[in-house]
């Protein structure tokens, strides 16, 4: 890291703009530090919150919410829905993880625009046209927001936080992850090879 | 020192809202860092290229689950105060096995997609549009689904706990796998790209 930043620092200003301009994507983090990084966040929010971190439960509160503007006797009387509407007596948008996703979405775009990755388009292999891709991306979050939700918990709530605490149920989650994507990896390879 | 801060009245709801700002700033930061904001970096480590995932993920584990077992042992954080989920098994591993199918064929997951969404990706945004509406079946379904949901519960449950043994053993060798699974995952990866004659992405 220091390093990183002397040599940018010695870097005329010039070359800095020019390369800023031309979007020459920096390599990522080293796998190890970004870990560590990662690990040191999950460690803080379980030292000043008490609690780890998450993803799908931010979702499910939109979704919840969305609901009860809809229909709201069918939201209330759910108990999914009722769930994360709460008592009434505070705004369900007003939670925890609603709030640290917003700072996901603010985080990864610091972090894409101090390394030039900010760019528009749709990620793929060569052999996979855009609206194959587009489409396998509902399918797959489709799946990911039902699994999630099943599991309670998804790769955040679960796997991370979960798996440093030595949580039985999200170690097992774990291990189902990884089993579901290696056994279904070769049938869609076309996708991403 | 009085851990969880939180929990112990340092501060109140409102504040806990800013704290999960800048918290989800951080976690978003080294996600992207990580190279997590790219499908393809991601998928990788399914086809044994680019295990980029799981080291980054034991990684931050083995710290978190290191520093917090060091903190409590100090009595620093009060290890009963820190939420732990309850476990309900088939439900979980059912889930998992759906959220894994999930993983490899949209390409995230819901963490991920948030920071492939912030760095341009129209993917992310398609994938998260699918996590709403699996958000929104899984909804619907739930009066079917609520027997099975709440199918074999254990409780509150860790590994020392459910195996009887000392924590401080667990993490021992919780971080001991680990270590080997590292030095596992860079040999699969130096063995892959010298059998298609390519680098890792």
């Amino acid at each position: 890291m220091q390093a990183d930043a002397q040599s940018l620092a010695a870097e005329p200003v010039d070359a800095r703009t020019q390369e800023t301009l031309h979007r020459t994507a920096r390599p990522y983090m080293h796998p190890y530090l970004a870990g560590f990084g990662l690990g040191l966040v999950l460690l803080a929010a379980f030292v000043i919150m008490g609690r780890g971190l998450g993803a799908s439960g931010a979702f499910s509160s939109l979704v919840a919410v969305g609901a009860d503007a809809i229909a709201p006797a069918h939201a209330r009387a759910n108990a999914f829905y009722a769930e994360y509407l709460g008592d009434g007596t505070v705004n369900p948008l007003m939670d925890w993880l609603v709030f640290e996703v917003l700072g996901v979405f603010v985080g990864g775009f610091l972090s894409g625009v101090l390394a030039g990755r900010v760019r528009t388009g749709v990620e793929r292999g060569p052999l996979i046209s855009k609206g194959m891709r587009l489409f396998y991306a509902f399918v797959g979050g489709g799946l990911m927001g039902i699994g999630a939700k099943l599991a309670r918990g998804c790769t955040s709530g679960q796997a991370l936080t979960g798996g440093a605490m030595l949580n039985v149920g999200s170690w097992a989650f774990m291990m189902c992850v990884f089993a579901g994507a290696y056994a279904t990896a070769y049938f869609i390879r076309r996708q991403w090879q | 020192m009085n851990a969880p801060f939180y929990k112990f009245g340092l501060f109140g709801d409102n504040v806990s809202l800013i704290v999960a700002f800048f918290i989800g700033i951080g976690f978003g930061f080294f996600l992207e860092r990580a190279g997590f904001g790219s499908a393809r970096k991601l998928t990788a480590q399914f086809y044994f290229t680019d295990l980029t995932v799981f080291k980054v993920m034991f990684t931050a584990i083995i710290t978190a689950m290191l520093g917090l077992f060091y903190l409590s042992w100090m009595g620093l954080v009060d290890l009963s105060l820190v939420y732990l989920t309850p476990t309900y098994l088939l439900p979980q591993v059912a889930g998992g096995i759906i959220l894994g199918v999930g993983f490899v064929v949209g390409g995230y997951c819901p963490g991920t997609s948030c920071v492939a969404v912030s760095t341009g990706k129209l993917d992310g945004v398609v994938y998260l549009l699918g996590v709403i509406a699996g958000i929104v079946v899984f909804g619907e379904l739930f009066p079917l689904l609520g027997d099975f949901y709440t199918a074999t519960p254990m409780g509150q449950i860790t590994l020392p706990k459910l195996l009887n043994v000392p924590y401080g053993l667990v993490v021992f060798l919780v971080s001991l796998l680990a270590v080997g699974g590292f030095a596992g995952a860079t040999w699969v990866e130096k063995k892959m790209a010298s059998r298609k004659g390519e680098q890792p992405l």
